[in-house]
């Protein structure tokens, strides 16, 4: 093998976590990775040699996330047009020959009361995940935690993992059985002489109906995060604790939220950077029975104006509104995580 | 990047039975026990009691449905006509194989992107690693958007193609990440050995990178896997032509919006099968896969998880 005929340094198994030295004689691209002896004498075309098999295995999901990650950024172009799907079945085509009309889109969008309708919904939903849902995965975690029977422990998060990998077509399905005008509820209710429910078309509570769809789905998946966190404490320090006369409450208290409160704080940061994207699919699946003013978000928004209503300037101006307002949230959600001393998703 | 490792071993122990108490512990009390047991008792119910209605509904005979009004919760005559005429090839046949095809092949296509992918950046000092870490981390901070992508997707001619349910969404950074830290976790020693051993790195990846990195490959082919399964919305958006849905979008059809299976009005109008039993045999076959598949992988899920930064 010609190509691994380069030899490694020995210290490479090591990972040093330290900043790289500054080395003038680097042959290699400006990239600061850890430094490491040999590193600055191995020239450009030699490390080539060495890692161009690594280099191939990492092409095609370069180029998946190139073309279907980054390629549509310069999509957004149609933002700031008035475009015509009706010009050519290539969508590259259309975007050439439809007029520019330059921040027309974005000022139909502000004068819009459907949009702000919409933004008020995401916001509404996404705090109502925030009070209702983020709490309980972090309960039942202590709950599990507390159950000292092996076989009992497995059984229940067999069982409360499960609807994590229900799609959500299921989901809305299985809460239509339930709670739905023909469902077992609505049928229990008739048997004796009440009204069926109307929960699933109640535009009113329609937010709660998602929340509480969320929550069936994904709140026993969240429990695995705080389940490892919760391993991760030394049984000596409940001793300890139980030593200097702590209780059960106070060992809680004082031993194990203290080992929850970095992941609590870094979910709940993550969840703020995504604050506009919530419960896309579970809407689209249920707006017809409840119509877009009780549930209509911006996902949503963008997706009847562009794909229904086939507006696409329009659509793609308030999905570029979203996308960059996101992005703000996201890079500075991650901030706050770094200056918390929490590792958010990348750290430098 | 760290991930998430069993803490120290506490009570080992296995079965129904409770370890042993340490000596420090106080007894449990009676209804302490007595409330956790009935709390976690509701919740697993609350998800138990839905699936049960739903596949009991599914094996009842219309006798038994009509009987019991609607849903039946307890199984009394039971039968298989829904998933013999459902199976018997048509609209849900059709869409389930239509469904399997594509997870199949999606998640062989995912897991083979995703593991060259990981162990290629499983190297700190490799040649551009930095630069192409950077350009898979920063996806995760932003989209460009649903309708540019369906612009792009519509361009590229995967309009009516099942490449759109596979390729836009065909791998994710995320499953990389967690692949890569572990492959970085395994002993550099055993790789140099085989290295000086004269192995190349397609043989190191698939002789010893893959065989001590089951766990994680297992949990991460159960990710892509029924993130394919559950997929809808790329079909709702790319395929035009009802004969190639996947199964999840029968499902809406079907069990949604009330619609008839093509085919099996008639029988269920006048004949021995029940519109609702079809409905509930419809979803039965859409949980099934991942309810049996899943509790296998279940003890590796918390090595799918990511916590805390990713090394560069």
């Amino acid at each position: 093998m010609s190509h691994s005929t380069v030899p490694r340094s020995e210290t490479e198994a090591t990972k040093p976590a330290g900043k790289p030295a500054a080395s003038p004689d680097t042959a290699g691209p400006p990239d600061d990775a850890p430094q490491r002896a040999g590193r600055g004498t191995l020239s450009l075309r030699l490390r080539y040699r060495r890692d161009r098999v690594l280099l191939l295995m990492t092409l095609p999901a370069v180029a998946l996330v190139l073309v279907f990650n980054y390629l549509p950024i310069l999509g957004n172009v149609v933002a700031f047009q008035d475009y015509d799907p009706y010009i050519s079945d290539n969508g590259v085509v259309s975007m050439l020959n439809s007029p520019m009309v330059g921040l027309e889109n974005f000022r139909r969008i502000v004068e819009d009361s459907a949009f702000w309708n919409a933004l008020k919904n995401t916001l509404v939903l996404f705090f109502l995940q925030l009070v209702l849902f983020f709490p309980i995965p972090i309960l039942l975690a202590l709950l599990i935690n507390s159950v000292v029977r092996p076989r009992v422990r497995a059984v229940a998060q067999a069982v409360l993992y499960l609807p994590h990998f229900f799609s959500w077509v299921l989901v809305v399905a299985v809460f239509q059985q339930m709670f739905g005008g023909a469902g077992i509820f609505s049928q229990l209710l008739r048997e004796n002489g009440h009204d069926g429910l109307g929960v699933m078309t109640n535009p009113d509570t329609f937010m709660f109906l998602l929340t509480a769809q969320s929550v069936w789905k994904d709140a026993g998946w969240g429990i695995i995060v705080f389940l490892a966190a919760l391993a991760s404490v030394s049984p000596d320090l409940y001793e300890a604790a139980a030593m200097d006369g702590a209780g059960r409450w106070r060992r809680m208290w004082h031993v194990t939220l203290p080992a929850l409160r970095p992941v609590i704080a870094l979910l709940l940061v993550l969840r703020v950077g995504d604050a506009l994207t919530v419960g896309f699919e579970q809407i689209l699946l249920q707006r017809d029975a409840v119509g877009p003013g009780a549930s209509e978000v911006l996902d949503t928004f963008v997706w009847w104006n562009g794909v229904r209503n086939q507006d696409f300037g329009y659509a793609a101006a308030a999905g570029l509104i979203k996308g960059v307002v996101s992005l703000g949230l996201v890079l500075a959600a991650n901030k706050v995580a770094h200056l918390m001393g929490e590792q958010g998703v990348y750290k430098k | 990047m760290t991930t998430v490792t069993d803490g120290p071993a506490t009570r080992r122990a296995r079965g129904w039975a409770a370890p042993p108490r340490p000596v420090w512990e106080e007894a449990p009390t009676r209804a302490g026990l007595a409330g956790k047991g009935v709390v976690l008792a509701l919740a697993c119910l609350a998800v138990v009691l839905p699936l049960w209605i739903v596949i009991v509904t599914s094996l009842s005979t219309r006798k038994a449905i009509d009987e019991a009004g609607g849903l039946v919760m307890v199984p009394g005559d039971l039968t298989l006509i829904a998933y013999q005429e459902l199976l018997s090839g048509g609209q849900v046949t059709r869409a389930a194989l239509v469904s399997i095809g594509v997870t199949l092949a999606g998640t062989l296509f995912s897991m083979t992107v995703s593991v060259f992918c990981a162990y290629g950046l499983s190297r700190t000092d490799s040649l551009g690693h930095r630069w192409i870490l950077m350009t898979l981390l920063a996806t995760m901070f932003f989209s460009a958007g649903l309708i540019p992508t369906y612009l792009l997707v519509q361009t590229l001619g995967l309009t009516d193609s099942y490449l759109a349910l596979i390729l836009p969404s065909a791998i994710s950074v995320f499953n990389i990440l967690v692949l890569r830290g572990f492959f970085m976790n395994i002993s550099q020693e055993l790789v140099d050995s085989a290295r000086i051993d004269g192995a190349g790195e397609f043989r190191i990846l698939w002789q010893i990178v893959m065989p001590l990195s089951r766990a994680v490959i297992a949990v991460i082919t159960l990710f892509y896997a029924v993130g394919y399964w559950s997929a809808w919305f790329n079909a709702s958006l790319y395929l035009n032509d009802q004969d190639m849905l996947p199964l999840q979008n029968v499902m809406i059809q079907l069990v949604q919006k009330q619609e008839a299976p093509v085919g099996l009005g008639q029988a269920i109008k006048t004949g021995e099968l029940s519109g609702l039993a079809v409905q509930m045999a419809v979803m039965v076959m859409a949980l099934l896969p991942v309810a049996v598949l899943s509790p296998f992988v279940q003890k590796h899920f918390k090595k799918g998880m990511l916590t805390g930064a990713v090394k560069g």
